[in-house]
């Protein structure tokens, strides 16, 4: 297959992204408040959204946040939240096998759930200009760091409390999320509900951040596992 | 505006891991296959890792925090974009708030 690189195709992708700005809106909002209310000065939350990219391992994160910074704890929660982006990277290899250097490494550095949706389809499609991925990657990041940024100014400006309402805007992202995850009881009940159960039991008996929510997720995905791999064995 | 050493530390360690987690998978996944078991746990990852997150948030927040998650489901089934969904949640945990649930 005859893959090529180009400006245009790059800005065919940007296009492509612009209707899905919106979506990083209300994320976006909440990691820049919640990075404020725990602390993080506007450089350091910009600097961290630049440099890491990913929302919801942002927001795990900054919950960890106490008076220390949490290395150890960051770095877990970046790899069990980001883990799911390892695969997406292999799955865009008919374009990325055919480029070299930064336009290889840029693109995978840039690469987000909807960037990856996409640009899959688009290289089902037939498509051959892998500009694509990373133009619709740097439209989504740039937003993404202003979208933070704003949260934090905004939070800055009214001097909200910590048990805010607004706060719980963490917790309905991931709700929202969960509801778009859904696949019917059969399949994610289990799981989901061993995840819950693990991570709460944890945090009571003392289990320090973030292992109870790295001991739900994990468990709650190996039951999943487990499950499928049944089902497809009586198939 | 200042930016602090153990900040800085925590930040590049979370975009190292976060990095890897992108490029790494390129790099490794297209010349190994990897165990069918994997690949499933892979797949039911963000759910659980979202239930996780979210169980012990509305167990200590109690009914309000539930009300709130009421109104974020139903929001996001009815088909209205994320924003709206996430301000129905923050609505229905403010309103419940007054309350005292």
């Amino acid at each position: 297959m005859q893959v090529t690189f180009t400006r245009a195709g790059m800005a065919r992708g940007a296009a492509r992204g612009l209707p899905l700005v919106p979506i990083m809106i209300p994320f976006g909002l909440v990691v820049g408040m919640v990075a404020q209310a725990q602390g993080l000065s506007f450089a350091e939350l910009v600097l961290m959204s630049v440099l890491v990219f990913a929302g919801a391992s942002q927001l795990l994160a900054l919950e960890l946040w106490n008076e220390a910074a949490p290395v150890l704890g960051a770095a877990a929660a970046a790899f069990v939240v980001n883990i799911r982006m390892a695969p997406m990277g292999a799955a865009l290899a008919p374009w990325l096998d055919r480029l070299r250097g930064w336009r290889v490494w840029g693109s995978l550095g840039t690469l987000v759930d909807h960037t990856f949706a996409f640009s899959v389809a688009e290289m089902r499609q037939g498509g051959r200009d892998a500009g694509f991925l990373l133009g619709m990657g740097l439209l989504f990041w740039a937003f993404w760091v202003l979208f933070c940024a704003a949260g934090h100014v905004f939070a800055g400006l009214v001097a909200l409390p910590r048990d805010h309402p607004v706060f719980f805007g963490a917790v309905a992202c991931f709700v929202s999320i969960l509801v778009a995850l859904w696949r019917g009881p059969g399949r994610d009940l289990p799981p989901w509900i061993l995840a819950a159960v693990l991570a709460i039991v944890a945090a009571r008996l003392g289990v320090p951040a973030p292992l109870p929510l790295l001991l739900g997720a994990l468990s709650g995905a190996a039951l999943g596992a487990w499950q499928d791999g049944r089902q497809e064995r009586r198939a | 505006m200042t930016i602090r050493p153990e900040v800085l530390l925590a930040i590049l360690a979370m975009a190292l891991v976060t990095y890897a987690c992108r490029a790494g998978g390129y790099a490794i996944l297209r010349n190994i296959r990897t165990p069918p078991f994997v690949d499933r746990m892979l797949n039911h990852l963000p759910g659980a890792l979202f239930a996780a997150y979210v169980a012990p948030a509305l167990v200590s927040g109690g009914l309000a925090a539930w009300i709130g998650a009421l109104a974020t489901i139903v929001a996001q089934r009815a088909g209205g974009p994320m924003v709206l969904a996430v301000a129905a949640g923050i609505a229905g945990l403010w309103a419940a708030q007054p309350a005292g649930l």
